[in-house]
């Protein structure tokens, strides 16, 4: 080696030089632009640059009604549309005190881990193919292709439910609705090991996730990283078991607890999440009660004044809706705690040196959704 | 812990706080003074252990802001609602709870740009979602935005 290409080997090694990852970036899953600074293929520093898709959903929710905030909230984390309109109604319910019948309760749930499924499979699929594994792609959205025939069969919508509504569903459920559910449980119990033979074992996988992007539970708790990341770091921030709402008191299922906190456990809460969330409809797809689907309601909904507060488990992480009412029919401030802005925070804690293709596969496993970080 | 020990604690750190027990969750209303000091007693004293920071936002009530803060004990599952008054509309500041709680940050820099609230001590307080030339608050109950925002 030359005293010239010495001199540039260490202006490579020694320099410090920023770049913009995103906001058009495949791996980002939207508009999110990270502001790198690296050394090398190390990253020093990152920075993430938001608000490309806010749309000010908080300030529109001042002028309008709870049955239309409904339809704002599907728009912000759209693979876990279901659960967030289920929060709004639990905080309307709870403000109004309502007592929704048991079937709705049970519907609700079920509709809940259905949407957590489909959300699951469908970060497979895209974390696979992240780390460069294109054949995830098509296996999970044939199973999520399912799920979305079961949705659509309930409500007319694949993505964009709004199928409740405060004091309960929008209508009843389809004739169907139990045995095509039963169908495909028995189809996806079968099809999940394939999952875990295609990628979790696969040599490439672990070496790019096993130890990568470490968190401590400490730090996770601090950063309020809920959710699957949080879990893997042991930090127990389920909220189904620990403030059970809808049907889950009437439930038995694990929350699944790994302590490694590095990407590969992030992965494997997920994938025993997904066997959670079909033992918590096996036991209750048989005994949906008999009776009405939804409580009678006034047209004009108008909460007493004060201030309400749900939690629910997005599958994201915790979803929270913050109502101020001063009495009328619109709320005076709403407040959405979404999960994937919380996530966000953690980030540099999780990538500062690493390679920066590892950051590629630390933001799969935070598993982001653009919009519902805007809001 | 049950909600009425937890009233009993409160009230021995915070003999001046306006404590209010709702259904769902205590609120404590704190000085703006007392706030920083407060907070971290609340995180770091044993019989209370409040480490997480589940969510943080402001309120405009015309007059006045409100920071709101909910926080959860991993250790002993019980919540509060932590609250600060700001009257000064024309420069409103208060202390800044990053070092406390590190999920602050972001929620701060949120409140910061949608409301104008500066947290003195925030490590990086920067605009989050508005551009850097963006006029106005959006999410104070006077902004006008005769463009964007239809009046029916």
């Amino acid at each position: 080696m030359n005293m010239e290409e010495a001199n540039i080997q260490s202006l490579i090694e020694e320099q410090e030089f920023t770049i913009n990852m995103g906001p058009q970036h495949p791996s980002t899953h939207g508009v999110l632009r990270l502001i790198l600074k690296l050394q090398g293929e190390m990253v020093r520093e990152v920075k993430p640059q938001l608000g490309y898709i806010h749309r000010g959903i908080e300030k529109m929710c001042e002028k309008m009604t709870y049955q239309q905030i409904i339809h704002l909230t599907d728009r912000l984390d759209y693979f876990s549309a279901h659960i967030l309109n289920e929060a709004v109604c639990l905080n309307v319910e709870r403000a109004l005190e309502i007592e929704v019948p048991d079937r709705v309760k049970y519907v609700r749930t079920i509709l809940d881990e259905l949407n957590r499924l489909a959300s699951h499979q469908l970060w497979w699929c895209a974390y696979g193919m992240d780390l460069g594994a294109l054949t995830t792609f098509f296996y999970g959205l044939r199973d999520r292709e399912k799920i979305l025939d079961i949705f659509e069969e309930t409500c007319g919508a694949r993505l964009l439910f709004s199928f409740n509504v405060p004091g309960g569903l929008m209508y009843d459920i389809h004739p169907n609705f139990q045995k095509r559910i039963k169908e495909f449980i028995k189809y996806f119990r079968k099809k999940l090991p394939e999952y875990d033979a295609l990628l979790t074992g696969n040599p490439i996988m672990q070496e790019r996730t096993i130890g990568i992007g470490y968190i401590s539970k400490e730090d996770a708790i601090n950063y309020g990283l809920t959710g699957p990341p949080g879990r893997a770091s042991g930090f127990s921030c389920d909220v189904r078991a620990h403030q059970p709402y809808s049907a889950y008191p009437f439930v038995k299922f694990n929350e699944a607890l790994f302590t490694e906190g590095d990407t590969f456990h992030r992965y494997k809460v997920r994938i025993a999440e997904m066997w959670e969330s079909m033992s918590i409809i096996e036991q209750l797809v048989d005994n949906i009660p008999e009776g009405d689907y939804s409580v009678k309601m006034k047209p004009v909904i108008k909460l007493p004044e004060g201030e309400y507060y749900q939690r629910v488990e997005a599958a994201r992480g915790e979803f929270g809706v913050y109502i101020v009412s001063d009495g009328n029919k619109t709320p005076f401030r709403m407040k959405f705690r979404s999960p994937n802005f919380c996530n966000l925070a953690p980030l540099h804690i999780l990538s500062i040196d690493q390679k920066i293709a590892d950051l590629v596969a630390i933001s799969g496993s935070l598993d982001f959704v653009i919009p519902d970080m805007d809001r | 812990m049950e909600i009425d020990k937890l009233l009993e604690l409160v009230k021995s750190y915070q003999p001046e706080a306006e404590i209010v027990s709702g259904k769902q969750f205590l609120t404590v209303t704190v000085d703006k003074k007392n706030l920083h000091q407060f907070a971290k007693q609340l995180k770091e004293s044993d019989e209370t252990r409040f480490d997480y920071l589940f969510c943080q936002s402001a309120v405009d009530y015309n007059d006045h802001f409100v920071v709101v803060c909910h926080i959860d004990s991993t250790k002993y599952r019980h919540q509060l609602v932590l609250k600060t008054k700001i009257t000064d509309r024309e420069n409103p500041e208060i202390d800044s709870l990053c070092d406390i709680w590190n999920a602050a940050e972001f929620h701060e820099r949120e409140i910061f740009d949608l409301f104008g609230i500066k947290f003195t001590n925030h490590p990086d307080l920067r605009k989050i979602f508005l551009d850097n030339d963006w006029v106005g608050f959006p999410l104070r109950k006077d902004y006008v935005d005769p463009v964007n925002i239809v009046e029916r």
